[in-house]
C-alpha cells in the first residue's frame, strides 16, 4: 500500500534530535498500550502482518501527525473493530455492551516471558527450489498493490544484486490478507545508492530483504 | 508569524516529547478505557500486561547487545559465529525472543560503516536492544538514512572519512540486523565487561561509534 508509513527519501520531515538517556516511555499510557497490543496479538485473532496494514491503513495525514504509540493504538482499535471483538462504541466509551466473543487464546501472566523469550519464527519449509543465488543481477518488480506489501515504493523497479538468501519465510503480502502464510524464498537485495537515487544521495549502497514474488532475473547483468 | 516561523514552531512542539504525555491527557482516558473494556470482555488477564511492560522496561536492553558485541571483541570464534549465524550466537549468551528471531550480524570495518533503520515502521532487534529509541520510529530517521547517511550521523556527531562505504540496511523482513561496531584503540587490556562500557546502543545501530575507553559509560537497560 502506498501509504504515509512508506517513507524512504521523503524530505523535509526536519531534524532527528536524539533525546539523551530517554525513557523507554513517555507516559503511561504509552506502556499500556504496547502491552495492550501485545497481549492482544496473541490471542490470535489476527497476525503481526495484519497488524502492520492496519496501522499503515491510517489516513496519510492522521498517520504523519500521530505518534508511534498513538498510531499503535489506532491500528489495535481497527483490528478489534474488524474483527468483530468490539464495536466503535464500546472503545471510545469503554463500556461493554455485549459479551466478550470467543478468542483462541488468553495470555496469562505466567506465559508472558516464555512466549516473549520463545518468539515467533517465519522461517518455514522450502516450497519451491530458490531462483537465486547469491551474486544473481535482479530486479525488483514495479507493483503498487492497495494491499500490505514490504517493497518500499524507493527500491521498485530498480537493478540489484542477491547478497544473502535467507530461507523461505512467511510472505506477509499474502498473510496480512488471511490469505494464509504462503512462504517465499526471502533474499537480501544490495541496490547502488546511484541506482535509488541519482546523486543525490551520501549512501554507497542500500540493502532490502525481498521476497522471490517481489523479484524478476536482471537480464542486463 | 510567517509560514515558515509557523513551520518551525510546529515541528519545534513535535519534538518536545518531555511533555507529550501531559499534553495529551486524552490518550490516557482513551486507552484506559480500552484496558477496562479488553478485561471486561476476557481478553486480556492485567496480569499479563504488568508482566510485559516490566520485562520490556527493565529486563530487556542495549546492554545485552552490548555484551554481544564485548564477547565478539574478545573472542575471535565467537565473532566468526556471530557473523555467519548471529541467531545461534546471540542465543548463545542467553538472548532470544521477539523480533529477534531470526539475527544477521554487520561487522563494521575501516573502509565499511553499515547503518540500520526501517523505513516502513520501526523494525528492531528488541532482545539485544529493547524498544527502540522514538526518534529511530519516528519520520525524520526513517525518511532520510536511506538517502542521506552522512547527513544523519553528522546529527549524532559522527563524521567518517570520506571514502568510507556507507551501507545502509532497510529492515523490510523479520531479519533483524546488528552492528558490530569496530572496536576502539588503545583497549587492548580491557575484559569484556570493560569492553561492554564502551558499546553504545546507538554503536550498534550505525548511528554512533563505540566510545573511546576513556568515555566508558555502561548502556542502560538489559541483564545485568
Amino acid at each position: 500500500m502506498n501509504g504515509a508509513q512508506d517513507m524512504g527519501g521523503m524530505q523535509s520531515f526536519g531534524p532527528i534530535a536524539p533525546e539523551t538517556d530517554e525513557p523507554y516511555f513517555h507516559a503511561d499510557w504509552e506502556r499500556r498500550a504496547l502491552a495492550l497490543t501485545i497481549a492482544m496479538g496473541s490471542t490470535g485473532k489476527w497476525n503481526i502482518d495484519m497488524s502492520r496494514a492496519a496501522r499503515e491503513s491510517l489516513p496519510p495525514a492522521q498517520y504523519l501527525s500521530s505518534s508511534y504509540y498513538e498510531i499503535w493504538f489506532a491500528g489495535l482499535r481497527k483490528l478489534l473493530i474488524d474483527s468483530g471483538l468490539a464495536t466503535r462504541d464500546e472503545i471510545d466509551s469503554g463500556v461493554s455492551q455485549r459479551a466478550g466473543a470467543p478468542v483462541p487464546r488468553v495470555l496469562a501472566a505466567d506465559q508472558v516471558n516464555p512466549m516473549l523469550f520463545r518468539g515467533s519464527p517465519v522461517s518455514r519449509p522450502e516450497p519451491y527450489p530458490a531462483r537465486f543465488a547469491v551474486g544473481d543481477a535482479v530486479r525488483t518488480l514495479t507493483l503498487n498493490p492497495t494491499t500490505h506489501t514490504r517493497l518500499p515504493r524507493y527500491c521498485r523497479g530498480k537493478h540489484g544484486r542477491i547478497v544473502a538468501v535467507r530461507g523461505a519465510h512467511v510472505f506477509p503480502d499474502s498473510n496480512a490478507l488471511g490469505h494464509g502464510e504462503d512462504p517465499q524464498w526471502l533474499y537480501t537485495v544490495r541496490f547502488d545508492a546511484v541506482e535509488l537515487w541519482g546523486k543525490d544521495t551520501t549512501a554507497s549502497s542500500v540493502c532490502a530483504d525481498c521476497w522471490e514474488p517481489y523479484l524478476e532475473a536482471d537480464g542486463k547483468a | 508569524m510567517s509560514h515558515d516561523a509557523e513551520h518551525e514552531h510546529e515541528h519545534g512542539h513535535e519534538h518536545d516529547h518531555a511533555h507529550e504525555g501531559s499534553a495529551l491527557p486524552e490518550m490516557d482516558l482513551r486507552v484506559r478505557a480500552l484496558e477496562s473494556l479488553l478485561i471486561e470482555k476476557g481478553y486480556v488477564d492485567p496480569k499479563a500486561l504488568d508482566v510485559l511492560i516490566d520485562t520490556y522496561e527493565h529486563k530487556v536492553g542495549p546492554r545485552n547487545g552490548a555484551r554481544v558485541v564485548a564477547k565478539a571483541w574478545s573472542d575471535p570464534g565467537f565473532r566468526q559465529w556471530l557473523l555467519d549465524d548471529a541467531t545461534a550466537a546471540i542465543a548463545s549468551l542467553g538472548f532470544t525472543g521477539r523480533q529477534g528471531e531470526h539475527m544477521v550480524a554487520l561487522e563494521n570495518t575501516p573502509g565499511v560503516h553499515n547503518m540500520v533503520v526501517c523505513t516502513l515502521c520501526s523494525c528492531y532487534p528488541w532482545p539485544v536492544l529493547g524498544l527502540p529509541p522514538i526518534w529511530y520510529k519516528s519520520a525524520p530517521y526513517r525518511s532520510r538514512a536511506v538517502i542521506d547517511p552522512r547527513g544523519v550521523l553528522a546529527e549524532f556527531g559522527v563524521a567518517l572519512p570520506d571514502d568510507t562505504d556507507i551501507r545502509v540496511w532497510d529492515s523490510t523482513a523479520e531479519v533483524r540486523y546488528l552492528v558490530l561496531p569496530m572496536r576502539p584503540p588503545n583497549t587492548d587490556t580491557l575484559n569484556e565487561d570493560e569492553l561492554a562500557d564502551l558499546v553504545t546502543r546507538d554503536s550498534m545501530i550505525g548511528t554512533g561509534l563505540a566510545l573511546a575507553s576513556h568515555e566508558a559509560k555502561p548502556a542502560s537497560g538489559g541483564q545485568p
